[in-house]
């Protein structure tokens, strides 16, 4: 499309008054979103700075408190995200292409994904609180205080099993870390949920079409970080040190 | 329009290739690589594999201007900054037989 003819153009009701036409528009606002996510990756990046230091320094402690994590709902987690992805991805190409009713499937399939995910989640710090492994005094009255097993012991998952020169308190800083870390990203899925909702309305409402379309892609850059954020999440925190089980 | 308009089936196609991903990690996991910090290797190499596919066709920078991709790139110039500073300071200390 020629970009100087905007002036002669009858232009789209959504389109801008500062922008040339819709594909400028469009433009500017996927790089603008793309500068908001360089500044998410610095903000979790420092997140993943302070894991990297602490598991250096105290890979015992790391791996016992990682063996402590249920492996199964983190990857039933990861899948659900991933799945969550796939749909977000056809929202915005059913935009692009006018299918609205199978992008406002697509979008309530995503929002019905997010919940999925936040549910698992929650399942799993109730675990957490149940077995006095929320570090500090986060939740008032319930102080970090995990029953750690004797040596020996047969596994026990409500347990903590130190491994080689682990101690309880580097534990607790492997637990204040999962849950800055995965408490973070929670609150972003939480976000997301909600930016989808808005999303899902208007679509309802037929705001969207083929021409103007970037509020649909811009949010759907947003939740694909927060999957990416989680792809590595998943590994670091929930795999990492299950294989020193036996060394230990 | 000259954007360019993904198919329906590399959708599905990434789509799987994250889930086979998230199944090899899994496994992964439970093996002794045998070389140091194997594990770490193997695991965030299929991470970031993953979150690679995800950024260029889930996020279409693979059909997106220059200027998203110079952004993209930034954000990860300026991470390796955030990294290799912050571990040159704590990966040499002691070599100089003062302690830690």
């Amino acid at each position: 499309m020629a970009a100087s003819h905007a002036t002669t153009e009858k232009g789209h009701p959504a389109l801008q008054h500062h922008f040339e036409n819709m594909e400028q528009q469009r433009e500017a606002g996927t790089i603008g979103m793309w500068v908001f996510l360089t500044t998410e990756i610095m903000f979790f990046g420092g997140m993943f700075l302070a894991y990297t230091l602490y598991r250096s320094k105290f890979p015992w402690a790391f791996a016992s408190a990682s063996n402590h994590l249920d492996i199964t709902l983190g990857a039933v987690n990861t899948g659900v995200l991933i799945l969550s992805s796939f749909t977000m991805a056809l929202a915005v190409y059913c935009t692009q292409v006018g299918r609205r009713q199978i992008q406002i499937f697509a979008l309530t399939a995503t929002i019905v994904l997010g919940l999925t995910f936040l549910g698992i989640k929650a399942v799993e710090y109730y675990d957490k609180y149940e077995d006095n492994l929320i570090p500090g005094q986060l939740i008032p009255g319930h102080p970090f205080n995990p029953t750690v097993a004797r040596e020996g012991e047969p596994f026990d998952k409500h347990k903590l099993h130190l491994l080689g020169n682990a101690s309880v308190n580097n534990v607790e800083m492997f637990y204040w870390i999962y849950f800055a870390m995965t408490g973070m990203h929670a609150l972003h899925m939480i976000i997301g949920v909600g930016i989808m909702s808005f999303l899902l309305y208007f679509s309802i409402k037929g705001r969207y079409d083929p021409e103007y379309h970037s509020p649909v892609e811009v949010s759907g850059l947003y939740w694909h970080f927060v999957d990416i954020i989680w792809i590595f999440l998943f590994p670091l925190l929930y795999l990492l040190g299950r294989h020193m089980e036996h060394l230990g | 329009m000259s954007e360019h308009i993904v198919p329906v089936r590399v959708y599905v196609v990434i789509f799987l290739a994250l889930l086979v991903g998230t199944a090899l990690t899994v496994l992964a996991a439970f093996y002794d690589f045998p070389f140091p910090a194997g594990n770490a290797i193997v695991a965030l190499t299929i991470a970031t594999i993953k979150a690679t596919l995800v950024v260029l066709y889930f996020m279409h920078v693979r059909y997106s201007t220059r200027l998203v991709w110079v952004i993209v790139a930034s954000a990860l110039f300026w991470l390796a900054i955030l990294f290799a500073l912050t571990f040159s300071d704590y990966w040499t200390r002691g070599w100089l037989g003062f302690s830690s």
